[in-house]
């Protein structure tokens, strides 16, 4: 990594004009330096009946580098995507997770392809993790048939199979139950990978969690229920909607811990103590304190229900982007300049993916009929009630 | 009404072999030719995939105790095999079922409250916690939405749980689970997940249950795309259906009805799966179409004994395709008796009945001669009085009637 500093330093004593042809033409790449590098978290860890993890994460310059471009990535899909939805092309409902995204990385990081991950309907970022591609993303928000759900699922329904992502889903805690089925069918083949099975604090007062809490637990399943705590459910504080916020303790006889979500080293050392814990002992909640700039939906300004202070106080103490920059910077790991390619390539390849799913063409009104029930299966052959007598 | 009605299916087969000529056949081009579907009368069709008919894993069903030996002579291009029966109860069939498809395939497994050390409340499940293990045959503790959830999530990773409602009734606290995620799961992934489950349980008007324990969930279902809905009536159709069911890649939702378990029927030792989409012809006739499914089934047949005394006859079709119905065995139906009559046991208000009204109305009303009647159940809670209970279903006295009202 010295090497790089001290080529650009001899260079820009060069030919200036040259200097600003080559570093702006060549894509800066992300450092393979896989020297490790300690740092603390930002708070301890706090445990339910488990005993915590240390405060000390291993990373290195090219995990760091990792998170920060991915984590830019997925704020500058965000902002476009609510760039769309005023342009009125992304229509109906769509929640954004900017602000959050230290967990979608964080417990990437952790976790590989076979293990599986099921959300709600703040679900873009995560679905970016898991292999999504930005033309799925945004030709799914807009309806086209190059989105990952062929234009027919919308901004809750984002869902890629091979990537181990089962979505996507609009009613409140609803997947959770599915999350325990993901778990039971991985003990059931035996195969040693968890399910990461998110809600948010909202959903952690639905009675089908407790449920699936009761079940998971009761199997020994290979579930771990993460919280993303952003403290409001909609318009409403958490401590209006529950009697006890502290979601972590809410397993009672299931351990927790409660991490700082805008730490994305520490949601990486959190996760992966989970994947451990539920292989070898069984379920653990995850609650990650996080936060989001955005109102709850598009049609949600997310000023009525907190203060503006609050906002921009969370975002200049604890934004995660920030703070993988500052240790960056701190590490030495690149320079400013180079931080601000990484966003700008970031806003490059949005902008391409945003151009490319307005070329995509709305989906075949024939698309209408399709996918309701499985191809080829007997039924299609069959005439369907109603569709006409000829 | 008695509770054995001996094998009421089995003599009312019709061996008229041009009927079977049908088109629909293709809706067997799922079987890959690893299994052959029936007619429900009886007769085999499509096994000529090149293969023979693949001998059945006899153990299973032998230790009936039955008589092995055909009891009726063969008849020439018949398959003697095929006239090897064993006699079983209609809980027993659906036993049967399960059990070969468990053994067929590894992935197939069944979660509900009390189906794994109970044997299940109505017997369904016995012994296959035993020979299966705990986990394929998993007891729930009592929370129907997540344990159903559990099953489709499970389904979307591969596997192909059957999932039990101990009463059908039950189940409208999984509402959610079955409409968006069972039926809608295929659509919004834009094809990425098949959804298999098979989500069965009693339901239907029993002796005295009272309101909550009675409830008919056909009506309640029916809207939701990409599930189909099947109902089982005899331990012949009992037993297909519940195979076809659970070899289907859609989420199946199996109705079997309370008081329909103990009916004792004779069923072939052979291997057969049924057609989840088709009708059965219990008894052809010219005057009078009848479309019933599940226990009015028997109300239908008692009522047709009186109107064939009165000169009338009736042609009898137990629907079983609750979604989608077979508008093609239906229409054929009425285009040559011209009249439809439908009873049912789901409520008047936007039952089953209604919904198929409507479709043959939209696709055959240049072939009726009158407007379709509907006998369904009174739009009321199920009282526990008997007598009242009574009243709330339709009997057959008032088939009769209404048959001789259709046919003035």
């Amino acid at each position: 990594m010295a090497l790089s500093h001290v080529a650009t330093a001899s260079r820009s004593q060069l030919l200036n004009p040259l200097t600003i042809l080559l570093s702006s033409s060549l894509r800066r790449p992300i450092s393979t330096d896989t020297t490790p590098i300690t740092v603390e978290t930002s708070v301890p860890f706090t445990g339910h009946k488990c005993e915590p993890p240390s405060r000390t994460v291993e990373t290195n310059p090219q995990e760091l580098l990792t998170f920060f471009k991915d984590m830019a990535l997925m704020r500058r899909m965000e902002i476009a995507a609510d760039s769309l939805y005023k342009a009125k092309l992304i229509r109906g409902f769509c929640h954004l997770y900017d602000g959050q995204e230290a967990v979608a990385v964080g417990m990437e990081a952790a976790l590989t392809q076979k293990d599986c991950i099921i959300t709600a309907y703040r679900d873009h970022c995560i679905f970016l993790g898991r292999g999504g591609t930005l033309l799925e993303s945004f030709a799914e928000l807009m309806g086209r048939q190059d989105g990952c759900s062929r234009g027919k699922g919308g901004s809750m329904h984002f869902y890629k199979k091979e990537g181990g992502f089962y979505g996507g889903h609009g009613i409140v805690g609803a997947q959770v139950p599915l999350g325990c089925g993901l778990a039971f069918a991985q003990k059931y083949s035996k195969d040693e990978n968890v399910t990461f099975a998110l809600y948010g604090d909202g959903a952690a007062n639905q009675g089908q969690l407790f449920e699936a809490l009761n079940m998971v637990a009761l199997w020994d399943l290979p579930a771990i229920l993460v919280c993303e705590n952003n403290h409001y459910g909609m318009g409403t504080a958490e401590w209006r909607a529950a009697k006890s916020p502290a979601y972590y303790k809410r397993g009672d006889y299931v351990p927790g811990l409660k991490v700082d979500g805008m730490d994305a080293l520490a949601v990486k050392r959190a996760c992966k103590f989970a994947k451990e814990h539920a292989l070898k002992n069984g379920p653990i909640i995850l609650e990650m304190d996080t936060y989001r700039y955005h109102g709850h939906s598009m049609s949600d300004p997310g000023s009525t229900y907190r203060t503006r202070d609050e906002i921009t106080g969370i975002r200049q103490e604890r934004d995660p982007i920030e703070r993988i920059r500052k240790l960056i910077l701190a590490h030495d790991l690149a320079t400013e300049k180079e931080l601000k390619d990484i966003e700008k390539e970031a806003r490059k390849d949005v902008d391409e993916a945003i151009a490319k799913a307005k070329e995509s063409p709305m989906p075949d009104p024939s698309e209408l009929f399709t996918n309701i029930y499985v191809k080829d299966c007997g039924l299609e052959g069959h005439r369907l009630m109603g569709k006409g007598s000829s | 009404m008695a509770a054995t009605i001996q094998g009421i299916g089995a003599t009312a087969y019709s061996v008229n072999s041009d009927r079977f000529q049908l088109p629909s056949l293709r809706s067997f081009s799922e079987s890959k030719g690893r299994f052959f579907a029936l007619r429900s009368e009886g007769k085999v069709i499509g096994g000529s995939r090149g293969r023979n008919v693949s001998p059945l894993v006899t153990n299973a069903v032998a230790a009936k105790g039955e008589s092995a030996t055909a009891s009726t002579s063969a008849k020439p291009g018949f398959n003697v095999l095929f006239l090897l029966r064993h006699e079983v109860l209609l809980f027993e069939a659906l036993r049967e079922g399960l059990d070969e498809e468990m053994m067929r395939d590894p992935s197939v497994c069944v979660m509900g409250e009390d189906v794994g050390h109970y044997g299940g409340s109505y017997k369904v499940t016995k012994g296959l916690a035993e020979k299966y293990g705990d986990l394929r045959v998993l007891d729930t503790p009592i929370a129907e939405n997540s344990f159903t959830g559990m099953g489709i999530g499970a389904a979307m990773t591969g596997l192909r749980p059957v999932i039990e409602g101990m009463n059908m009734g039950f189940l409208l606290l999984a509402f959610n689970q079955i409409s968006n995620n069972c039926g809608m799961l295929h659509y919004t992934s834009g094809g990425q997940f098949k959804i298999p489950v098979v989500i069965r349980g009693p339901g239907g008007v029993g002796r005295q249950l009272g309101a909550e324990h009675s409830q008919r969930l056909e009506s309640y279902f029916q809207s939701i795309p990409g599930i189909q809905m099947v109902a089982c009536s005899t331990p012949y159709n009992a037993k297909g259906l519940m195979k076809a069911a659970i070899r289907c890649e859609n989420p199946v939702i199996l109705f079997e009805h309370v008081l329909l378990y103990n009916l004792k029927e004779r069923i072939p030792d052979e291997e057969y799966v049924l057609s989840l989409e088709e009708a059965e012809m219990v008894r052809p006739g010219e005057h009078v179409t009848i479309l019933t499914y599940s226990r009015m089934r028997y109300h239908v047949m008692q009522a047709a004994k009186t109107l064939v005394n009165k000169g009338y006859d009736p042609e009898v079709i137990d629907i079983r395709s609750l979604k989608p119905f077979d508008l093609y065995t239906i229409g054929n139906s009425v285009k040559k008796t011209h009249r439809v009559l439908i009873v049912e046991e789901c409520m008047r208000t936007g039952g089953i009945g209604a919904s198929l009204t409507a479709a043959i109305t939209e696709n055959f009303h240049d072939y009726l001669d009158a407007p379709i009647v509907c006998l369904s159940s009174q739009d009321v809670p199920t009282p526990y009085a008997g007598t009242l209970e009574e009243w709330t279903v339709v009997q057959p006295a008032q088939i009769v009637t209404a048959v001789e009202q259709l046919c003035k």
